[in-house]
């Protein structure tokens, strides 16, 4: 179920099948353990555009691996039986349409899962993809951006449900050191023409950032730290994980009450 | 567009290269996506680039070849799209970049078609040429798509075998999907995972095609074929010996397919090819290929 009642509300992020599915599961498990009101399930893809060095190196990883969409809606099976967490898709286009659009939204709909996020698939060319997934009510979340015009965050507005995800910053994902005004502005934008939740996301990486994203969105994404936690602790990577989550939770909480 | 700084990709290097003239021209800032391996085999023009003062950034990932430059320009672009300008080199890319690509490209068309009728006074009964993304080849269709008895035919790069990964011939074993914000032919295993290429030439070693090629086959108003590494090399040789032109192996593949059509044709008929790029570029390929005497 999407919902963003604890704060801060923190959307996990992980390329399933890094290093293995195994390790995903455990990983997610540490993450919804830790707090985590959603997880995005994000799904390896050979040409990740929209992706930094982080996820790039974790998609060639599961690929190695051999991870397809139908090990993410196993994975997804698995975590639906333990919790009532949020949990959506994140994917490219291609392998979802490889695997069609109305096989895909069933898919969803039998392995637990609350909706999907398509990073290339502009709203404009949505419409087969839309009515299958609105047919089984499952949540279509799409990407707003710092350049978008007002006219297009309409559009995406009116297509997107669940919440919107507003990109924090012109380029592709991965850490930054500051946060830059322009969430904070792309965020009150949205908030004018949508009443949808919404969640900042791209660049966060500490707990002070997700303090500032709390103060204005309603949800935080943290995804090429979790990404990078995992890569430089093999062996480990569900513990070290669950503890980065909540040192993330904690200093974003005391930052809060300041 | 108030941009100060441009940004391209490239294969072959000879986009990087017309990029690169035209930013020293104009005084701006310039870095050029190039895959590691295209850097190595198409190393004149990488020298050519920086002589002109660009930047020539190698791209690591993927088969290092003109996808993965793509795949770097584009987050290059979204990072800092408020002061660079893409110029994507083929029609490719999203919307309308595969319509303004064409657009510049016509000018092919306008001069063949202009230039035959002026020498032959009819139209021809073919027009060849090679398709990686397809800008040269549909720069010259374009202006012929409503003489319906021209002939308009594509050659892809049949690589060195017809299993997945030896080659670029998309119709010949690609399936439609979206790849770089463009719907349409996608070379792509079962799980929509995009498939690796190989060509001798460097700018038809890639795994998508423009999508008004798509189109074109679709309709059935132009046919594509494709021709192996080995095909283009020795037709390389054959039309340096009988007209003196060296072509760049890309266009090679196209002349490729003229040697194997002319036979079956009648003497009066007239064959158009395209031959995109000269061949300077490529000597070293030809060396280490072909046997000279």
């Amino acid at each position: 179920m999407l919902s963003f009642a604890n704060k801060p509300s923190l959307i996990a992020y992980i390329t399933c099948g890094d290093p293995d599915l195994a390790t995903s599961r455990d990983v997610a498990t540490a993450c919804i353990d830790a707090g985590a009101c959603v997880i995005e399930l994000g799904v390896p893809f050979s040409d990740p555009v929209a992706d930094g060095p982080v996820i790039q190196r974790a998609t060639d990883r599961a690929l190695r691996q051999g991870t397809s969409l139908k090990h993410v809606f196993e994975l997804a099976r698995d975590l639906r039986k333990q919790s009532d967490v949020g949990l959506i898709i994140f994917s490219y286009l291609n392998p979802v349409l490889r695997f069609g659009y109305q096989k895909f939204a069933d898919a969803c709909h039998e392995n637990g899962l609350d909706g999907a996020l398509i990073t290339d698939l502009p709203v404009e060319e949505a419409q087969g993809y839309l009515q299958q997934m609105q047919k089984r009510r499952l949540s279509t979340i799409f990407l707003a951006a710092p350049t978008s015009t007002d006219q297009r965050l309409k559009r995406i507005a009116q297509a997107s449900t669940g919440f919107v995800y507003a990109v924090a910053r012109t380029g592709v994902t991965g850490a930054r050191q500051q946060m830059s005004e322009e969430a904070k502005t792309l965020v009150s934008r949205i908030r004018r023409i949508a009443k949808l939740p919404v969640a900042v996301g791209f660049g966060i990486s500490t707990g002070e950032q997700v303090a500032a994203v709390s103060s204005y969105a309603d949800a935080a994404v943290v995804g090429s730290a979790i990404v990078q936690t995992i890569e430089q602790n093999p062996g480990k990577e569900a513990s070290s994980v669950a503890k980065f989550i909540e040192q993330l939770s904690a200093v974003s909480r005391q930052y809060s009450a300041i | 567009m108030g941009k100060h700084r441009v940004i391209a990709e490239t294969g072959a290097g000879q986009h990087g290269v017309a990029t690169a003239t035209v930013c020293a021209l104009f005084g701006f800032e310039c870095v050029v996506y190039m895959g590691t391996e295209d850097m190595r085999r198409q190393e004149l023009n990488v020298f050519r680039m920086r002589l002109l003062g660009a930047e020539v950034r190698g791209v690591e990932s993927g088969s290092r070849t003109l996808k993965d430059a793509i795949n770097e320009a584009m987050r290059d672009w979204v990072t800092n799209v408020r002061t660079t300008h893409y110029m994507l080199g083929s029609v490719l890319g999203a919307h309308p970049y595969p319509i303004m690509v064409r657009d510049f490209h016509r000018v092919i068309g306008r001069e063949a078609r202009a230039q035959v009728l002026k020498a032959e006074g009819k139209l021809p009964s073919a027009i060849i040429a090679c398709v990686g993304g397809g800008s040269n080849a549909i720069g010259i269709f374009h202006e012929f798509l409503k003489d319906r008895k021209v002939q308009l035919i594509g050659v892809e790069a049949g690589g060195r075998s017809g299993k997945l990964g030896d080659h670029a011939a998309r119709f010949h074993g690609g399936s439609p999907g979206v790849l770089q914000g463009t719907f349409s032919y996608v070379l792509q295993d079962k799980n929509g995972q995009i498939a690796t290429t190989h060509s001798v030439s460097a700018g038809l070693d890639y795994p998508s095609i423009g999508p008004e090629h798509a189109w074109l086959k679709d309709q059935g108003r132009a046919e594509y074929v494709s021709a192996g590494d080995v095909e283009a090399l020795e037709a390389t040789t054959m039309l340096a010996r009988t007209e003196g032109i060296i072509p760049a192996l890309e266009s090679a593949h196209a002349v490729a397919e003229v040697i194997k059509r002319a036979p079956r044709m009648k003497k009066s008929d007239i064959v158009v090819v395209n031959v995109s790029g000269r061949g300077d570029k490529d000597i070293g390929i030809m060396r280490e290929n072909l046997r000279v005497e």
